[in-house]
């Protein structure tokens, strides 16, 4: 399933990046691939901007402006003026762990 | 709740000194699949099923087994002891405040911070032998593996996103296929999910309802039962009619619906059960173009505004897009509820002969 196009935030630096496939390794949508030995970005669009690539990227080759995808929590922060937040249970999807 | 299942383990790991550590059954109890069932219906209830951050075994394990990170909401925890089942293992679990792992994982809580002190604090280093932490792959939101490892020098394994799928990842030498790393969004997950969305919209329509019914109730006489069911009834069934396109049949069918924004989903599906119904059942009142034009306006538009909230519960709308999809939609639910309501009070001048 893919949200709207050309949305996310993600930018991906190859030159800073080392092939170390941990952000392969952490990201829930397959955005990154190997191709030819090296790290691409498949698929931008897949991104949902959770930001695990972008942490845990020892060498900084990774930016994406991370936050929650939830209506009522990016309401509520535009009311209260902080950072969109959920209280939701989140995706607790049948058996998420 | 969990007391039931939790009995004490003796560990023994130098003569001098014994630990003990609560252990948990990897079944499931009757009460443990009520809660289950519970967190998926009342918010409240979710909120406060919590279990006791620390150390817990699996099993037998001893200096040897594998450890698994865990959020401290019960059902977290639930789903992964009872996918331990038959292994020997340790589970720790983090000071969520009671919040799945994804959802504390994006606020910080399942976060390194987190997951350094409790390792400290239940002193890992001291029971066991090895160094690895496995933690649920979607915990990588919160949890920066590095600075794990320079703080505790345990090494962060990131597990599968499913629990399920633990002992094909530990048989397979903590190896995770690409299939393993994905998160699914099906049909089913989608449904379950659902009831969260229809519940608050269902105490959203009771108050509708009264100011639909005294609205319309509202006569020369005083106010008449009479009138206010005669011409509310097709506003109350229009607007459960936008609960359910909104809250129930876009949620459900969503990768089947055209466009990629939630609101415009939503509004479609809105949109044609609001038609659909009008032709149906053909209301009286109906035949007045202003109460037409409001229908039209205000109940796809409710559907819409509805099919957004489940941005939420979805796994791959991200902030930036739902931040435009806002920008664009809040002011046309504005717009369009306040043309509505204008509308609405022309009608009853109307009505009342006052214009
Ligand atoms: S985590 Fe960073 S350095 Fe490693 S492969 Fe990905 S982008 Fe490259
Ligand atoms: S932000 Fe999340 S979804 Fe997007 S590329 Fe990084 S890990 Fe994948």
């Amino acid at each position: 399933m893919r949200y709207i196009k050309n949305v996310a935030s993600l930018k991906f630096f190859a030159e800073k990046c080392t092939n170390c496939l941990i952000c392969i390794d952490v990201c829930p949508h397959g955005v990154f691939l190997l191709k030819n030995k090296k790290v691409e970005v498949s698929d931008k669009d897949l991104c949902m901007e959770c930001g695990a690539c972008a942490l845990n990227c020892k060498y900084g080759a990774i930016f994406v402006n991370s936050g929650v995808g939830c209506a009522s929590g990016i309401i509520k922060g535009m009311l209260t003026g902080g950072a969109p937040s959920c209280d939701c249970g989140g995706p607790s999807s049948t058996e998420c762990c | 709740m969990i007391d039931e299942n939790i009995n004490i383990l003796e560990l023994c790991k130098k003569p001098s000194r014994f630990e003990t550590v609560k252990r948990v059954s990897s079944e499931w109890s009757g009460m443990d699949y009520l809660g289950s069932i519970k967190c998926r219906i009342s918010n409240s209830f979710r909120m406060k099923y919590k279990i006791e951050p620390g150390l817990y075994a699996v099993g037998e394990p001893n200096e040897n087994s594998d450890v698994f990170a865990s959020a401290n909401y019960k059902l977290s925890f639930d789903i992964l002891r009872k996918a331990l089942k038959g292994l020997n293992a340790w589970i720790l679990v983090l000071d969520t405040k009671g919040i799945n792992v994804w959802c504390a994982a994006g606020k910080g809580t399942f976060g390194t911070q987190e997951l350094v002190k409790q390792a400290n604090k239940v002193k890992l280093n001291s029971i066991l032998s090895h160094k690895r932490i496995i933690v649920p792959q979607l915990g990588a939101v919160g949890v920066n593996a590095d600075e794990v490892f320079k703080k505790t020098g345990f090494r962060v394994y990131f597990g599968p996103v499913y629990a399920k799928d633990i002992k094909t990842y530990l048989n397979a030498g903590r190896k995770k296929t690409s299939e393993m790393r994905k998160i699914k969004f099906s049909m089913f997950d989608r449904i379950i999910l659902t009831p969260r969305e229809i519940i608050p919209a269902i105490f959203k329509f009771f108050i509708f309802a009264f100011v639909v019914l005294l609205f319309f109730g509202i006569q020369p006489k005083g106010i008449l039962f009479k009138s206010a069911w005669y011409c509310g009834e097709p506003f109350l069934l229009l607007g459960l009619t936008s609960i359910l396109a909104g809250s129930f049949i876009t949620p459900v069918f969503l990768p089947f619906i055209p466009f990629r924004p939630f609101a415009l989903k939503g509004w479609l599906i809105g949109m044609l059960l609001t038609m659909f119904l009008i032709f149906l059942f053909n209301f009286q009142e109906q035949k007045n173009i202003l109460i037409l034009v409001i229908e039209i306006l205000f109940f796809p538009m409710a559907s819409s505004y509805l099919s957004l909230q489940f941005t939420g519960s979805t796994t791959f709308t991200n902030m930036s897009g739902v931040k435009k999809e806002l920008k664009i939609a809040l002011p046309v639910y504005l717009i369009s509820s306040v043309i509505s309501v204008i509308l609405l009070i022309i009608y009853k001048l109307h009505k009342l002969a006052l214009i």
